[in-house]
């Protein structure tokens, strides 16, 4: 056979075919016999819950991984990429699902540092404003990458991917920290290469995206292959059941009789201690006992500096932050946490783990104060051991034990490992900047869950997240931070979307209309 | 063609091989510069390696491998919980020089008074001399940002010049008929730290690195703030979310390394020197950079590590006196050892693949 079939029912010319790879690490395998192709210009999903072992098997395509056994084809040859510049200079590119850029260097240097040949930097940076403007990702070349949203960081891959022209362009969860309205741009620039003849192979865990935007689709689940569907003729719930083999269930909500206010914050502004930051302006809002405050915005309008005014990263006048009663504002973490607050950053390589150090280490990262781990200035690491446990076992990370490096797991079996961590120290104010970040369907549910439970028991949750479904999924009242400014925070019941367009108002880029295709 | 692959997780088995790897292959080219240098190598590397532990002389020199093994242990301890914090305290030399002339002062100032707590507030100087020193380069570098490495290395001048001024001048014995150099503490009991078992070479600063060694592996591995200074090293923003404040991060290590510095300098002064001279200090401070990564910043690696760089010291002596190698041979014996450590380290983070089809 040298052709796929397309949902059209055409044949594309056969560009990558992959037959019974495998891929064992300590512990685990990550990839069974993994056979699929993919036609020149199809898009191409991947699915498959957290751990599934995507990300390890378009690793193995670029070159960054070997497999252990199995073959892959590229275009009717053998094809064994021994490194990435070997599958860049074969037409095969990658936008990875964490970055792999240096904070140090600007834009234009960082993808230069990709490129076989660099041109010169005052051309570089030409290209680059090029492409940029023409798929419409605005970026400054001369900016340094380490003071970069997320989102900008994003638009730095994928444009250091479309400057090499690539036959086969592989996308690990590129949209995790897209606006809708970015994502919408990108599905069109997507679009556009497909057409040209390019091909995307496309990790996502937005089964709506992928219903849009790809031609086919392989399931894998435990590292196999367990099915193959035409997305657009499938639902999201059809085939997220297919990624875990079970039937899923909708959070559902208990209602929880309003408290008094567990967490206030009045008139709070602060200066961004990250360069090119965005500096908090007069942000005031309370939370009650049992109430989950959505935060909406654009990613890069202090969404990270309210995590850290929070967390007490960043400190403040005392009165500006209240636990219950307790003025916290210019307390450090490990006093807040001890005030009965605890908070969730979301870059989990750095910030809210150690990559480096084991899921122990990192459980006792956080939570050695409200979990009495410490003794006498002595950490029990027994006791911090079982409780790594109890989050591994509440939270269904899938990893060998608790005592690997954080770094090994996959992205979003680290992501519910953390959350776990949060969630579970009874804590009377929880803050969680992207709970679901690369988290697969049924695991998102999940963590929505238990937040939700939280705030059933009594705590007050503030959630900060791009995604409006999710937002108007758990929480009880609804604000949006644009700029630095918080708006006044409505009940979430009876929110049209009228409303909250209107409430967006400034806020540029985040569309109403959220569902994308 | 062979190319680096950085593996996933850090290997458990280079971590524990490249120093013995890395002893060997010192030892390999070591010996072929010593052949080059007309030296008979095997005989070069019998005298530096076995002779100080089982040859003629060892009862001898086993006690002179504890007298300068001390130091390094005590010194480098204190270097490697900076170093896992990522604090680059370069200026060991200085605060060891400072440690002796604090502790050094206290003792002449009541010379000839005889107490047993003269010895004990000795240490406390000594200990706070190279604490002083230290925090000259922690609060620049808390306050102003700068530099440790520079600050401190810098101020190893600076403290070389008092040790010049304290044994011309202010320290200066005064029945010493005019030479440079202070009293000597042999013949002032109360304030001398003789050897605690005749011809072990045991004194109270071989006491002090090994009791050291001990608490600081508990620190490491069971403290809070061993876990802190781990943590801040490999993830600074995760420290600070966890709760370190790099300002206390920074002062509490330059502190401990310049105290346990400076209690090496007092020890020493107050022991094997005997008194404060021009040439009191011989480099232990920057050996110590070395035996800290030798040890693989593993407390209990730096005592073995130690005992090794003593035995280069003592067996290099030999060497020179009895085979008539030069002194900057042995440097560039220890120098290599450290640059075949670093070299051979990159298998603990990284292995050699055989890349196929690359050209
Ligand atoms: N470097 C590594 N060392 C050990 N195990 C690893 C390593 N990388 C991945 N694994 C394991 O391989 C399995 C597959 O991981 P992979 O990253 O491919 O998952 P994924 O499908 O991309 O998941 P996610 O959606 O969470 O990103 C997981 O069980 C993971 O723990
Ligand atoms: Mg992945």
């Amino acid at each position: 056979m040298t052709g796929t079939e397309t949902h059209g029912g055409g044949v594309r010319p056969e560009l990558l075919r992959i037959e019974g790879i495998t891929k064992a690490y300590p512990g685990v395998v990550a990839n069974s016999d993994v056979s699929f192709a993919i036609g020149e210009g199809e898009i191409h999903a991947l699915l498959g819950e957290n751990g599934a072992g995507k990300s390890t098997m378009v690793k193995m395509i670029y070159g960054l991984i070997r497999p252990d056994s199995g073959q892959m084809t590229l275009r009717g040859a053998a094809y064994q990429p021994g490194k990435p510049a070997e599958a860049r200079r074969l037409g095969v590119a990658m936008v990875f699902q964490h970055f792999s850029l240096f904070e140090a260097l600007n834009v234009a240097e960082n993808v230069a540092l990709g490129m076989e040949n660099p041109p010169q930097m005052r051309e570089l940076s030409a290209r680059i404003r090029a492409v940029s403007e023409e798929y419409g990702l605005p970026l400054d070349p001369s900016r340094m990458v380490g003071d970069l949203s997320a989102g900008e960081r994003q638009r730095v891959e994928i444009i250091r991917c479309l400057l090499q022209d690539p036959k086969l362009l592989i996308m690990d969860e590129p949209t995790s920290v897209l606006t809708p309205q970015e994502v919408e741009i990108l599905f069109k620039t997507l679009r556009q290469l497909s057409s040209e003849g390019t091909a995307i192979l496309y990790i996502s865990h937005k089964l709506e995206e992928i219903r849009s935007l790809c031609d086919a689709a392989t399931i894998l689940r435990r590292g196999k292959v367990v099915a193959t569907c035409t997305p657009r003729e499938r639902t999201a719930r059809e085939m997220a059941e297919l990624m875990v083999g079970a039937t899923l269930k909708t959070p559902e909500r208990r209602v929880a009789e309003k408290g008094e206010v567990a967490l206030g914050v009045s008139d709070l502004s602060a200066a961004s201690p990250i360069p090119f930051g965005t500096s908090l302006k007069g942000i005031s809002f309370t939370v009650a006992k049992g109430e989950v405050l959505g935060i909406a915005g654009v990613a890069g309008n202090g969404q990270d500096e309210l995590l850290l005014a929070l967390s007490g990263e960043l400190k403040a006048a005392p009165d500006k932050v209240r636990v219950a009663s307790h003025a916290v504002g210019d307390l450090g973490p490990v006093e807040r946490r001890k005030a009965g607050l605890v908070a969730a950053p979301e870059d989990r390589y750095g910030h809210a783990a150690a990559p480096d150090m084991s899921l122990v280490e990192n459980a006792f990262l956080t939570a050695g104060v409200r979990k009495g781990l410490v003794r006498n200035g002595f950490v029990d690491w027994a006791e911090t051991r079982r409780f790594a446990e109890e989050i591994i076992a509440a939270y269904d990370v899938r990893t060998p034990g608790p005592d690997v490096a954080a770094r090994a797991l996959s992205g979003g079996n680290l992501q519910k490992f953390l959350m776990g961590r949060e969630l579970m120290q009874g804590a009377s104010v929880i803050v969680i900047n992207q709970p679901t970040w690369g988290v697969d369907a049924a695991a998102a549910a999940s963590i929505r869950q238990s937040i939700l439970d939280r705030a059933g028991e009594g705590a007050a949750v503030v959630v900060i997240s791009q995604d409006l479904d999710e937002l108007l999924e758990v929480s009880d009242s609804f604000a949006v931070l644009n700029e630095g400014r918080l708006t006044k925070p409505r009940p979430t019941e009876g929110l049209t979307m009228d409303q909250i367009g209107l409430m967006m108002g400034g806020a540029h880029g985040m569309e109403v209309a959220h569902h994308v295709g | 063609m062979l190319r680096l692959e950085k593996r996933p997780s850090p290997s458990r088995f280079w971590l524990y091989a490249t120093p013995p790897v890395a002893v060997l292959l010192t030892m390999v080219v070591g010996g072929i510069l010593f052949a080059t240098m007309g030296k008979n190598p095997f005989e070069v590397i019998r005298t530096i390696f076995w002779d100080p532990v089982f040859g003629e002389f060892a009862f001898y020199l086993r006690g002179q491998l504890l007298v300068k093994a001390g130091p390094l242990i005590l010194i480098a301890i204190g270097l490697a919980l900076g170093f896992r914090a990522g604090i680059w305290n370069i200026g060991a030399e200085g605060q060891y020089i400072m440690g002796a002339i604090f502790g050094a002062s206290v003792g002449l100032a009541v010379f000839p008074t005889e107490s047993r707590l003269i010895f004990p507030v000795m240490v406390v100087a000594g200990a706070f001399g190279g604490w002083v020193w230290a925090m000259i380069p922690a609060i620049l570098k808390t306050r102003f940002n700068t530099n440790e490495i520079l600050v401190s290395l810098m101020l190893v001048y600076v403290a070389e010049t008092i040790l010049a001024k304290a044994s011309t001048g202010f320290l200066k014995n005064p029945e010493g008929m005019g030479f440079p150099g202070s009293r000597n503490f042999s013949s002032y009991p109360a304030a001398a730290n003789p050897e605690l078992i005749a011809g072990s070479g045991l004194h109270w600063g071989g006491v002090a690195a090994l009791v050291t060694g001990v608490l600081a592996y508990i620190l490491l591995t069971r403290h809070q703030a061993g876990f802190q200074i781990k943590l801040a090293g490999q993830a600074p923003r995760a420290a600070r979310f966890h709760g370190v404040s790099p300002t206390r991060l920074v002062v509490m290590c330059m502190g401990i390394s310049g105290a346990l510095a400076g209690l090496a300098g007092l020890f020493e002064v107050t022991g094997p020197a005997g008194q404060i001279s021009i040439d009191f200090n011989t480099g232990y401070g920057f050996t110590a950079i070395i035996v800290a990564f030798l040890g693989r910043l593993n407390p209990l690696g730096i005592v073995l590590a130690g005992f090794l760089m003593a035995l280069t010291y003592v067996g290099g002596e030999m060497a020179s006196t009895n085979l008539g190698l030069p002194d900057a041979a042995i440097q560039v014996f220890q120098g290599m050892l450290l640059f075949f450590l670093l070299a051979v380290d990159v298998l603990t983070n990284y292995r050699f693949r055989l890349a196929v089809g690359a050209h």
